[in-house]
């Protein structure tokens, strides 16, 4: 192993974090400088993730000790081929819609630009902080790191943001501070908090009550971090109010590291056996995933802003992995995983098409979308890609891991899972479906008092409604510009690819991220 | 029983504590209280962690004359990891301090229900 293949683990936390103080500082002379620092990070940590990987996959799990001091007394980063997946997924994504995010920006937030980007580069410094380490405690640290940066950006949004965003602080502090009592319960039986040392020492406490307590705080703290369906109050707000840029950021991404960090905790941490067959954490947790992906999905068809209809699919989403957790079976983890996988590229290519769509039309009002395939023809092709994957059509990758959790449902018996993704999946259908409509069918109303004007001199010599349209408000091709839509085709590109070699990533990566005693 | 209560009363004070917090947070309706309780929240689980490094007889951690064993010195650790809990938490009070500023200037209010009734 080479000198920069053994620096990478904490080059990638560190290049974002370094340059994250660099952008106030160039970007106080020269303001366009922010957005092209913020890219070359995020792609240095890109490159660093993708080496990890590789790393990984050949030599196995890499172990990185900061300053040299050996856990369980220093903090540790440990690559395995689980988090090293993570951290490529988190790395593509954040690259794909930083890349889409200069447009927007500019025009949601013109004289904001420095800043942003600097919190922008703290935020992807937590996400990946949480995914490469090796301790409780750090983990913990990133966790608020991500949290805050959040809260700081989805309360520079539009007319409710600093309301939502309250409420988020509100939610998220309580889930972060319920994730540190199960730290500090684990900490007084066991002495460490280094996740390896911590699954040695704990197994024969697994009877001890303050261990279960510790369990039960990290559940719930994780449920409200992830936003699981009783305690998801505070997404569809925060998503919603934030700034497009923000919300193609922070929708794919926080929820799916909460995830990882739930996984962790219950298959590593604890050892498999503790969170099945000793307390039933994973069937409590799969039942409320099932009623959290069928109230998800009412909940996202009763709304007319797209970007709420989004989060609330971010909702039903979560169901979907924390079910294939739940499961706790082969099929189940690698549907979770690659349902982890597809719901980044996704969530992401459909939140960065309503970023657009918000460039174009100013709103996001779902009936405001008439002739929006006319207008906008390669933008609304890459959210119909999102749109079959979100629904599972093959070739999508949501099609597979869709798959894959039904399988894992049949192995563990539980033919009502199968039958709620099902369900879910028709819902899913309706609500696209219903944008799908009012963008490609539905012609555009006259509104304004001008065009009303036009409307009456029309109908009195005799032309048709749709005539008057016409001559009204020609349709043309007005696209975003490239640097928004090369980004979401390629987004796009990635729900289709992932979905063809499915079976490569699942036999290359995610069988070896699942672990091994499942 | 009051025995059991007394022996461990660090724990019963966390557990209040917290729950003073949590109503705080939970019932309050207006928004610098929620803040307020989220502090006390904050504040409770510091006092707990504090509280599991103390042994009883135990002196500082710095190595002196008389005192060889690990038995008879406090853990230090608990103590440390609450200064990163405390910088976390005087940020979280800083932004969402931050926040709450923003909402006052728009709404010209910081009681839940006016606010509400001003969006509708």
């Amino acid at each position: 192993m080479n000198t920069f293949q053994a620096q990478a683990a904490i080059l990638i936390i560190m290049i974002p974090l370094m340059s994250s103080y660099a952008v106030p500082l160039i970007g106080w002379r020269w303001k366009g400088s922010a957005y092209f620092i913020a890219l070359l990070a995020i792609a240095a940590s890109l490159v660093c993730s993708l080496i990890l990987l590789s790393s990984v996959l050949t030599q196995g799990t890499i172990h990185y000790h900061l300053g040299g001091w050996l856990p369980p007394w220093g903090i540790e980063y440990v690559i395995d081929p689980l988090n090293g997946f993570m951290g490529v997924v988190v790395c593509i994504i954040s690259f794909l819609v930083t890349l889409s995010s200069k447009k927007s920006v500019e025009k949601e937030l013109p004289e904001k630009k420095v800043r942003f980007y600097t919190i922008y580069l703290l935020l992807f410094t937590g996400l990946m902080g949480i995914v490469v380490t090796g301790d409780v405690f750090n983990l913990y640290v990133f966790l608020e790191i991500a949290a805050l940066t959040a809260y700081t950006l989805i309360a520079i949004g539009k007319e409710e943001a600093p309301l939502a965003s309250f409420k988020y602080i509100i939610m998220g502090t309580i889930g972060a501070c319920f994730y540190l009592l199960g730290v500090g319960y684990l900490y007084m039986v066991t002495g460490s908090l280094n996740i390896a040392d911590l699954a040695q020492l704990l197994p024969p406490l697994y009877r001890s009550k303050v261990v279960l307590t510790a369990m039960a705080f990290f559940v719930i703290g994780l449920s409200i971090k992830i936003g699981l369906f009783p305690l998801h109050v505070w997404l569809p707000d925060a998503y919603t109010s934030a700034p497009s840029a923000v919300s193609a950021f922070i929708g794919p991404l926080m929820t799916k590291v909460g995830c990882y960090v739930m996984i962790r905790v219950m298959f590593t941490v604890f050892k498999p056996y503790f969170s099945i067959e000793l307390i039933p954490v994973t069937t409590i947790l799969s039942w409320i995933a099932a009623v959290a992906m069928i109230v998800g999905s009412i909940f996202a068809i009763v709304q007319s802003d797209l970007k709420r209809m989004l989060s609330y699919s971010i909702v039903a989403q979560i169901g979907y992995i924390v079910l294939g957790v739940g499961l706790a079976n082969r099929a189940g983890l690698t549907g979770a995983l690659l349902h982890i996988l597809n719901e980044t590229f996704t969530i992401g290519c459909l939140f960065s098409v309503a970023g657009a769509i918000v460039y174009k039309l100013g709103t996001s009002d779902i009936y405001q979308f008439s002739n929006l395939f006319k207008r906008m023809p390669l933008t609304m092709a890459a959210f119909l890609m999102g749109a079959f994957s979100m629904v599972g059509i093959p070739p999508t990758c949501g099609f597979f891991s869709k798959l894959y959790l039904i399988l894992g449902s049949i192995e563990a018996r539980q033919w009502v899972f199968v039958a709620v993704i099902l369900i879910s999946t028709l819902l899913n259908v309706i609500y696209f479906f219903k944008v799908i409509e009012i963008a490609y069918f539905k012609p555009r109303q006259l509104a304004t008092e001008k065009e009303k004007e036009i409307l009456k001199v029309v109908y009195a010599n005799g032309g048709t409604y749709e005539e008057i349209v016409k001559e009204a408000a020609p349709i043309g091709m007005n696209e975003v510009p490239l640097s928004m839509l090369i980004p979401i085709l390629i987004m796009a590109a990635g729900i289709l690819i992932s979905g063809i070699f499915y079976f490569d990533i699942i036999a290359g990566v995610i069988q070896f991220a699942i672990p091994s005693s499942i | 029983m009051v025995d059991y209560v007394i022996s461990k009363y660090n724990y019963w004070i966390y557990i209040v504590l917290m729950m003073i917090g949590f109503y705080g947070m939970m019932g309050k309706r207006n928004l610098m209280k929620k803040l307020i309780g989220m502090n006390i929240f904050q504040t409770a689980i510091i006092l707990f962690f504090i509280s599991i490094g103390v042994k009883k007889g135990g002196t500082l951690p710095v190595f002196m004359e008389g005192a060889t064993r690990a038995a008879d010195y406090v853990n230090p650790l608990p103590h440390v990891l609450m200064l990163t809990a405390i910088v976390v938490l005087v940020s979280t009070t800083g932004v969402a301090l931050a926040v709450l500023l923003m909402i006052y200037r728009r709404y010209k209010t910081l009681e839940e229900n006016e606010i509400l009734r001003s969006i509708r």
